[in-house]
């Protein structure tokens, strides 16, 4: 062991209060830093998994009709003119199988759907509840939306005049699996299904007015034989949903939505959930670096005499400043793992007590292994800088002035 | 380095403290001497006369307003921080009045100070001369005592097998038996002798103590920053 090392290790261990105070305050400030990302980051994974649940990430549609003037202004002449917004009529995209396999290809989709979607009124005795349609391949879509784990009631068997719908649509028509309702598209055909199952994706919108059937039948209610009005995609990183759906915009002409622009309202409250976080972060290390600094200053300021002696039998500066260095890091990577290993505590024993009514943890905190050696560098880091000062001041003491007590 | 020069000349030296703009104390005006090798010194004069401004110049642990410190025929004003350090780990030895051990440390782990601050991890060789020498100043069974476990005179024994573990020429001593009882003091100025007398180290030790002056080899007393009186027994 270099000398250095021990003589910090012998103070550390001397000075044995004053030790264990700053790294109980070392220990309480990473693991509140700990605690609290797992629980945000939790909290955020399960507010993601939940939007995500019941939308795809990323949509392709048509592009909207725009309206065109029909005849040009030339130069000299001044045309009067009236333009109106063209109506937004249901139309399939144009030869959808291409532009999916197209996407299908790109390598951060990981799944495809085509899907007819239109809205329409189904009756069921005097009730006429207004429906969304959603015409799919059911192994495609549940590659998207993982409805039949969700069913509540019933099975996802979709086709030859079965569907399924939303648990809130199912209330408001009274009725259950094995009941027929009457459905009416915009398009003005009707037809009567029946009920295969009720599932419930936890999301009001949608288990209030989904009708989910088969892709030929959406076609035929909404006289789109052999189109699809949207192909559905999900991609590797679900962030990265704006910039894939902006590279399908480009590249295939057609309109891309990703689920980010869908719920910019629920990014922005995660933004501002994440930045309030980093702020309390930032305030526990700077609370954290203060505290180290300040031991190491007043140990400094006690030890004087003693820094005087070792450089009077020949210690280098340099080797007074490591000694204090080695304190803050030391101090600081201490504090850290037993901080990490109490926040993580703290967040598991949250996670038993947070819990919905029927037992289950309302959300997961997440606590990876990069999270902890990212607090673990961090309060190291802050031990190495707040020692800085404390350290060249001992480096700089005049070892005459020192040892005479000045 | 001439083999004949003298172990420590010192030149027109003066320390002059103070502030920029204010008035300056003029601790010391110009001192003259020489030690020869094996010489036992005693500095005396009366308090605030420059004794410890002296044997911190000479010490390396301060710089001379000007004037020079040879050691060994070597110019010191000429070195930089780290050649000091090094000169003063390998040619000095230091006895201080207070504070002259390290309280986190064991009588041995102090012994052993100095070389492990000049050389690193200390061999086995280093440790048992390290514990004889400790034995040599009466300690051999407090090797491992606390140094605040041992009293004042017990201490200053520790601080004595220090300043002398790396055989330096050269041990400057201020007012070593300061807060000692005449019996202690006796102790440790013997110690001083046998060194002395068995290793020729020269000596250079400040001193209030009129009896232990009077056993020195040499007196000199300096008053106002100005050796008044250099006598040779
Ligand atoms: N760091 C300093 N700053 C300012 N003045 C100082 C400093 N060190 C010493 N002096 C002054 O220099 C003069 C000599 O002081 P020094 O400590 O050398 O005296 P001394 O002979 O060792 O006295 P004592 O016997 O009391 O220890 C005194 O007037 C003292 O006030
Ligand atoms: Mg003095």
């Amino acid at each position: 062991m270099s000398f250095a090392w021990f003589v910090a290790l012998r103070y550390l261990r001397d000075a044995r209060g004053q030790t264990t105070l700053i790294l109980a305050a070392v220990t309480v400030g990473v693991s509140v830093i700990v605690f609290l990302s797992a629980l945000i980051n939790g909290l955020q994974a399960s507010l993601i998994a939940a939007t995500l649940g019941s939308q795809p990430h990323v949509t392709l549609r048509p592009p909207r009709e725009a309206p065109r003037p029909v005849v040009a202004a030339t130069p000299g002449h001044v045309i009067a003119r009236s333009v109106q917004p063209a109506s937004q009529r249901l139309r399939s995209i144009d030869q959808w199988p291409r532009v999916m396999d197209d996407a299908a290809r790109d390598p951060s989709v990981t799944a495809v759907s085509p899907v007819v979607t239109g809205s329409g009124v189904v009756t069921r005795l005097d009730a006429h509840v207004p429906v969304v349609v959603r015409g799919v391949e059911p192994d495609r879509f549940i590659a998207i939306i993982d409805l039949p784990s969700r069913m509540i009631e019933g099975q996802f068997a979709i086709g030859a005049g079965r569907v399924v719908i939303g648990r809130d649509l199912a209330e408001d028509l009274g009725a259950a699996v094995g009941d027929r309702l009457r459905i009416t598209s915009t398009e003005d055909v009707t037809d009567i299904v029946t009920i295969a199952g009720v599932f419930a994706l936890g999301n009001e919108g949608v288990d209030g007015s989904w009708i989910v059937t088969s892709l030929p039948h959406a076609q035929a209610l909404f006289a789109l034989p052999g189109g699809v009005t949207a192909i559905e995609m999900k991609v590797t990183d679900v962030f990265d949903a704006a910039g894939v759906a902006d590279d399908l915009a480009r590249r295939t002409g057609l309109t891309a939505d990703s689920w980010m622009t869908v719920n910019a309202s629920l990014l922005s409250g995660l933004a501002a959930q994440a930045s309030s976080k980093t702020m309390i972060q930032s305030f526990v290390v700077l609370t954290v670096a203060l505290g180290i600094a300040s031991v190491l200053i007043v140990s400094v300021v006690q030890k004087s005499r003693e820094i005087g002696i070792l450089r009077a039998v020949g210690t280098p500066a340099h080797h007074i400043l490591l000694v204090f260095l080695i304190q803050g890091g030391v101090l600081g990577l201490t504090g850290s793992i037993i901080g990490s290993g109490l926040g993580m505590a703290f967040a598991k024993a949250f996670e038993t007590v947070a819990v919905n009514p029927d037992g289950t943890p309302r959300f997961l905190v997440q606590v990876n292994a990069l999270l902890l050696v990212q607090s673990t560098l961090l309060a190291t880091g802050v031990g190495l800088l707040s020692a800085i000062i404390p350290a060249r001041r001992a480096s700089r003491l005049d070892p005459a002035t020192a040892i005479r007590g000045g | 380095m001439a083999a004949d020069a003298p172990l420590l000349r010192v030149e027109r030296l003066t320390r002059d403290y103070g502030r920029p703009g204010q008035p300056v104390t003029r601790a010391l005006a110009e001192v003259d001497f020489v030690l020869a090798r094996g010489e036992l010194t005693a500095l005396v004069g009366p308090s605030g006369s420059g004794k410890s401004t002296l044997l911190n110049l000479v010490g390396l642990l301060d710089r001379p307003t000007s004037g020079r410190v040879l050691l060994d025929g070597c110019d010191t004003t000429t070195l930089d921080e780290r050649a000091l350090t090094q000169l003063r780990g390998r040619t000095l030895g230091f006895i201080f009045q207070f504070h002259h051990l390290l309280p986190a440390f064991t009588a041995l782990e102090n012994v052993l100070l100095p070389a492990w601050a000049d050389e690193g991890r200390p061999s086995s060789e280093a440790r048992v001369h390290a514990a004889a020498m400790l034995e040599a100043v009466g300690l051999g069974d407090r090797l491992h005592s606390r140094a605040t476990e041992l009293s004042g005179g017990q201490q200053q024994r520790v601080a004595i097998a220090r300043a002398l573990a790396r055989r330096p020429p050269l041990v400057l001593a201020d007012e070593p038996t300061g807060n000692l009882d005449t019996a202690s003091s006796d102790g440790v100025f013997e110690l001083m002798r046998r060194f002395n007398s068995e290793q020729h180290t020269t000596f250079l030790v400040v001193t209030h103590d009129a009896r232990i002056a009077d056993r020195c080899d040499r007196i000199i007393e300096i008053v106002d920053g100005r050796i008044r009186v250099d006598r040779r027994r």
